[in-house]
């Protein structure tokens, strides 16, 4: 690609990555139709933060907005990956919780409310402790109790990626849609480097992270239903394409017999690498 | 941490509420809310200590001729070099004023 084009490309670019959590919330929304609850000037600062020495944000790094998709209602919870790593505390678990709750109960009530969470987040909130744990717990059984009504979509476009007890959250959503910049993980990689030792798992080896926990290679085994380029308009029609498409036949948290026994045939002799990995996930009979 | 009150003044109240920017690793986020006319109030947290001074020089130079709309200002920074804190002040009033 010649200079210009690289400069073209730039200047036209659509990026998904580059938007801020309140921007993507409102990218993916009908155009004009969002409306934030619980935003920043209501101030819902983390309780616990400034008594450990660490600034707040006034949103405590989540963004929950209500509107349209496709005309339809719907409500979008953003992380914002740039506050804290993209960790839930009391506050912002609990603002995301609701609000899947709050779909939930729209739905028995007849209204279809569907709901996209968009990951970005290292997990937990340690500084919160057993607030976020809680938080995180609440929010699993809202996205398992959404999603008997409405296709529940997560979305992880990167680059914090989604990790710890919200990689459990992502698992559980009826589709996932990831870019190749995105990483999903239970552990991230200095959590597993200081437990496994710098010989099996080299934290600061990109190539080697994203080969293992990148979008792309959990697109292809199996963990997420799209892989996608790093644009706002094609991440939007999947979302679309997603929500026409209604429950999936089995959610994925259903279909786990398959993952198992493909774990329990791996041999753990070798080291494991990303094409033996794939390979492993692809082979055997789908259950 | 340190958390420092500014008070200026200041003319007709601000048109309307703004948000700038993300409490991220070297950056900060500004908040704007209209406040009665004549007083502009401005509160700080900071991640970084003993910047008290470097925050008054930067701030009397915005505001210190008290032609600023009359608002209720708060910012939390995270350790945001003083480039990144005036190209967001610079946004943040470009906003409230667009």
């Amino acid at each position: 690609m010649s200079h210009q084009q690289d400069i073209t490309r730039l200047l036209q670019g659509r990026s998904f990555i580059e938007l801020s959590a309140r921007e993507r919330a409102h990218s993916l929304l009908d155009a004009g139709s969002g409306r934030e609850l619980a935003g920043p000037f209501e101030r819902l600062y983390s309780p616990w933060l400034s008594a450990q020495g660490i600034v707040a944000q006034a949103d405590d790094g989540v963004v929950i907005c209500k509107g349209l998709l496709d005309g339809q209602p719907a409500v979008i919870a953003a992380i914002e990956g740039g506050f804290q790593g993209g960790s839930l505390g009391e506050v912002g678990g609990a603002k995301l919780a609701s609000a899947l709750e709050l779909a939930a109960a729209d739905n028995r009530q007849g209204i279809p409310t569907r709901a996209v969470i968009l990951f970005e987040t290292g997990g937990v909130r340690l500084q919160e402790a057993n607030l976020g744990l809680a938080a995180i717990a609440e929010i699993h059984a809202a996205i398992v109790d959404l999603a008997r009504y409405q296709p529940v979509i997560g979305i992880i476009a990167g680059t914090v990626g989604c990790f710890g007890g919200m990689s459990i959250a992502a698992g559980l959503c009826s589709y996932l849609i990831v870019t190749r910049e995105a990483r999903l993980g239970l552990n991230g990689p200095q959590v597993i480097e200081q437990e496994a030792g710098v010989a099996e798992y080299d934290s600061r080896n990109r190539p080697f992270i994203w080969s293992l926990t990148g979008g792309e290679q959990r697109q292809a085994c199996g963990l997420a239903d799209a892989l996608l380029d790093d644009d706002s308009v094609l991440i939007r029609q999947q979302l679309l394409d997603f929500i026409a498409r209604g429950l999936p036949e089995q959610p994925r948290h259903r279909r786990s017999q398959h993952m198992l026994q493909r774990l329990l045939a791996m041999d753990s002799t070798s080291q494991a690498d990303a094409a033996s990995a794939r390979q492993l996930f692809q082979s055997g009979a789908k259950l | 941490m340190e958390k420092l009150h500014l008070d200026y003044p200041a003319g007709a109240p601000a048109a309307q509420a703004v948000l700038v920017g993300v409490v991220a690793s070297g950056d900060l986020e500004v908040l704007i809310a209209p406040a009665a006319a004549g007083s502009c109030h401005i509160v700080i947290h900071s991640a970084a200590d003993g910047s008290a001074a470097r925050w008054r020089a930067q701030l009397d130079r915005l505001f210190g001729d008290g032609q600023a709309a009359a608002m209720q200002m708060e910012i939390n920074d995270f350790g945001a070099t003083p480039g990144v804190v005036s190209l967001r002040l610079a946004q943040a009033l470009e906003e409230l004023s667009a």
